[in-house]
């Protein structure tokens, strides 16, 4: 440990944060493969959620493709149509966006940002990085079993999710639950891991309140999701033994294909419970961590301090308890205890509330800062558009009677598309940009990610925000083609065209930033340690790529939070946190 | 400043998409003009939001991006600010909370004078029931289902025999009489669509589910299935037509009721049943 004599330094704990035995890796294999160390299960959690991620792509083309030009593309039937979508969405929600943010960030940014040497359990996160892989074959197997993957949807209600109108109701479902229960459980041995790293293995100095939001978002949404998945896992337990031993948790006496099942009793809207209890707070697994990382990219690239700090930190606390008594506002039209609708109206109104301070506090960041126009500053302002369009659209579907002509149409589609999954998806690639040359020790090239940044945001936009109009005039979702209906005109198939080419492009221009990726690899600029003069532990390492360990032989102290940029006085605009305070900041009490 | 100004462009271009949109929500037909102005106080109330932020937005990137020599302010918090920020967007929630939650108690309230409708679903095909001349509908559970019963009627109740069935034909209603619809379905979720009807609601097999109306005008309206049903979801459909009251008692007047539809199985129950007693 670093000897520094306490009272010299405010607000460091006493307690040292005492080195443990490291383990070593002994060959290539432990090294490369069976690997425990986070930042190298981070870059396999990321590269698969990627693949997996790609097939979820070509997905939207082919529905995109339906839906812009229906009955043009002979390959695409009904069933097919219902597959993809369910697949899509499936892939996209669970298999990238919760493994990447906290399979692939989470492990990267946790131990170098709270200054430990790796995960507290390693081989239990190495554990966790194979059973997701396995999960996601799983997955990827149904689209090769006899039926293909299931077409109920991505919310799987039975019903029709395990009988036989539905498309995959064979293997397909049998598998996707298998899959989930897998991802689950490799989830919950990551999951662990990043609460106890957070909790227990931060380095001397580093307070709560001196982490990073990024931290803090990926903290919380762990904590939620620790909490949420457990009701998934349930609901597809109970499921599957619907669907293979015929019992009845969710399935009522009912006709199946003109004769009566061999189901009673059991209850189709427990299902929408439970997987709302978990469907819920998983919009906020995805969110927390794509807010956490967008406060820092804007303060680094703005060179400013993040406005409110403080709020900040209990409007990402705030939002994910809130979060848990909000998920029947996706049932209002379900046909549950109407009286409910007051209730989860009121709260999910009230979530608006810190959700807003988020936004004003990101904007007010901006306002007398130095503001680099960098590729990832770029995609944190494409982010804070689309999250707040994506966020308005949310008081329509959460007010319970404005809900009612818009569920189940395209507004809803248009809605989750802009908050869900453009949004953080705009952090995600900012957050690459950011920390690629942490990763590889190169940057990206800045003309390709301005291109790929104008194309990926402004078509995004085009697709998704004349979308909430389809939904307004009442073309319903998850419509293999609309057919003949006297309120859909003519126009409406034109946008739907329109969005159908936006949507080509927009996926298409992905291959720039993919071949970015690869290409800066052997030819991009070499970036050194710290090429964006940021302030957190990570940017601090003694090599970049960071090695095995993170911090050499002493672990950084830190002295200050993770915002000190443009100080007053200081000769740089940016203090690294675990540089030491000179005794006139001292006597001044500056610094914390 | 480029980005700056593409920034406030979107801002403006989403304005004017809005308004000057040729798609919007069809022409209304319920009683249900108050979800449409519902709708327009939050357009309103999110679209200044909006606007507001994005010009602010713009406005900070265009003011301060870097130049050669700028320092940004060290600025860590403003608990005024932030304060008073917290109570407008609080003011704003309860301004579109408070009339949503109004209109949803009367959504939820049924009137004691509306008539009673029976929706049922199934895969693929929607069928309905009105009461007959007793004006109410008979019990019905899925075990009854048969080729002459499809709706799965209880033949031991003497409210269903009178009961009005309509297999694989059109709904009419009535202009201006508020319906309690009853929802039903057979095997799946199904949702009981007519956008120009605004309610809607979920079918749930082992449930009755329900909405009420009052139509306000007279036409032809597409049903359509609203919650994924399986294959051949979309081409769920089927007509809703609102008469007025002499053409809509001219249709009843020809329809069949569930003791004609099955009238030699229906007389041997009969006769069954009274000789037992």
């Amino acid at each position: 440990m670093v000897d520094i004599p306490y009272e010299g330094i405010r607000g460091i704990p006493p307690a040292e944060v005492p080195e443990v035995e490291l383990y070593h890796p002994r060959s290539w294999w432990t090294r490369y493969v069976f690997s425990q160390d986070a930042k190298v299960i981070a870059i396999q959690y990321s590269l698969t959620a990627t693949a997996i991620g790609l097939v979820a792509l070509v997905l939207s083309w082919l529905m995109r493709l339906q839906l812009g030009f229906p009955g043009t593309f002979s390959f695409i039937d009904a069933n097919q149509y219902l597959q993809f979508i369910t697949m899509h969405g499936m892939i996209m929600v669970i298999y990238l966006l919760t493994a990447l943010f906290l399979g692939g960030f989470g492990n990267y940014l946790i131990p170098l940002m709270v200054g430990a040497r790796d995960m507290v359990f390693p081989y239990v996160n190495m554990l966790s990085y194979w059973v997701y892989l396995l999960a996601v074959l799983v997955l990827a197997s149904t689209f090769f079993v006899p039926g293909g993957p299931t077409g109920a949807g991505w919310t799987l209600y039975p019903p029709q999710a395990i009988l036989s109108g539905t498309p995959g109701q064979d293997w397909g479902i049998i598998l996707m639950m298998a899959s989930l229960i897998l991802f689950i459980i490799g989830f919950t041995m990551g999951g662990l891991n990043y609460v106890v790293t957070v909790l227990q293995a931060r380095t001397r100095g580093m307070t709560l309140m001196r982490l990073p939001l990024t931290v803090w978002g990926i903290f919380t949404a762990t904590v939620m999701a620790l909490l949420a998945f457990p009701a998934l896992f349930v609901a597809s337990v109970m499921l599957l033994l619907d669907r293979l031993l015929g019992t009845s948790f969710f399935m009522p006496a009912l006709v199946e294909m003109g004769t009566l099942s061999k189901y009673g009793g059991g209850s189709p809207l427990l299902f929408q419970h439970l997987f709302w209890f978990f469907g819920h707070p998983e919009v906020y697994i995805v969110a927390l961590p794509a807010f956490g990382i967008v406060s820092d990219l804007i303060s680094t690239h703005a060179r400013k301090n993040i406005f409110g700090y403080r709020m900040m930190v209990w409007a990402i606390v705030a939002i994910g308890a809130l979060s848990f008594i909000v998920w029947a506002h996706h049932m209002y039209v379900s046909g549950m205890f109407p009286q409910f609708g007051y209730f989860f109206a009121t709260t999910t109104l009230i979530i608006a509330i810190p959700t807003a301070i988020k936004v004003y506090n990101w904007v007010l960041t901006l306002w007398r800062g130095d503001i680099h126009l960098t590729v990832p500053m770029l995609f944190a302002l494409g982010f804070i558009i689309t999250f707040v369009n994506g966020g308005l659209t949310g008081l329509f579907l959460g007010n319970v009677v404005v809900d009612v002509p818009l569920s189940d149409t395209m507004f809803v589609v248009a809605h989750f598309h802009m908050v869900m999954g453009v949004a953080p998806i705009m952090v995600v690639l900012g957050a690459i940009y950011h920390w690629y040359p942490k990763v590889t020790g190169r940057m990206l090239n800045e003309a390709l990610g301005k291109f790929h940044f104008w194309v990926t945001f402004l078509g995004a936009y085009l697709i998704f925000f004349p979308m909430h109009y389809l939904g307004l005039l009442g073309v319903p979702r998850r419509y293999f083609e609309l057919g003949d209906a006297t309120f859909i005109p003519s126009s409406a198939h034109s946008l739907n065209a329109f969005i159908s080419v936006v949507a080509l492009t927009v996926g298409f221009s992905q291959m720039v930033f993919l071949f970015n990726l690869a290409w800066s690899l052997f030819k991009g600029e070499a970036s050194g340690g710290n090429p964006w003069r940021a302030t957190t532990l990570e940017w601090q390492t003694p090599e970049t790529p960071p090695g095995h360990g993170n911090w050499g032989k002493e672990l950084p102290v830190v002295y200050r939070w993770a915002y000190d940029y443009s100080v007053p006085g200081a000769a740089e605009d940016f203090i690294p946190q675990n540089q030491p305070p000179r005794a006139t900041q001292l006597a001044q009490g500056a610094a914390s | 400043m480029a980005v700056a100004l593409i920034l406030l462009l979107v801002a403006i271009g989403s304005v004017l998409f809005h308004i000057y949109s040729p798609w919007w929500w069809t022409p209304i037909a319920t009683n249900w003009a108050y979800i449409d102005h519902t709708i327009n106080i939050t357009f309103w109330i999110t679209g200044f939001v909006f606007v507001a932020v994005i010009a602010f937005m713009a406005y900070c990137v265009f003011r301060f991006h870097h130049r050669e020599g700028r320092r940004a302010d060290y600025n860590p918090e403003n608990k005024r600010l932030e304060w008073w920020l917290s109570v407008g967007t609080g003011v704003g929630v309860a301004a579109m909370l408070a009339p949503g939650l109004v209109v949803w108690h009367q959504f939820v309230t049924v009137p004691a004078d509306a008539t009673e409708v029976e929706v049922m679903g199934q895969q693929w095909q929607w069928s309905f029931r009105l009461p007959g001349k007793d004006g109410q509908l008979g019990t019905s559970d899925v075990r009854n289902i048969a080729s002459d019963n499809p709706m799965g009627l209880n033949r031991d109740d003497r409210h269903a025999q009178d009961d009005v069935v309509i297999e694989n034909g059109d709904l009419h209603l009535q202009v201006g009489k508020p319906v309690k619809v009853l929802l039903r379905s057979v095997d799946v979720l199904h949702d009981f669509y007519v956008p120009e009807f605004r309610a809607k609601m979920d079918m749930v097999p082992g449930m009755v589910t329900y909405f009420w109306i009052t139509p306000i005008r007279t036409g032809t309206f597409d049903v359509l299935c609203a919650e994924l049903c399986g294959a051949a979801h979309y081409q769920m459909r089927a007509k809703v037509i609102v008469d007025e009251e002499g053409e809509y008692h001219a249709w009843l007047e020809q329809q069949k009721t569930f003791a004609e539809l099955s009238p030699a199985r229906a007389v041997v129950r009969a006769t069954y049943q009274s000789g037992g007693k």
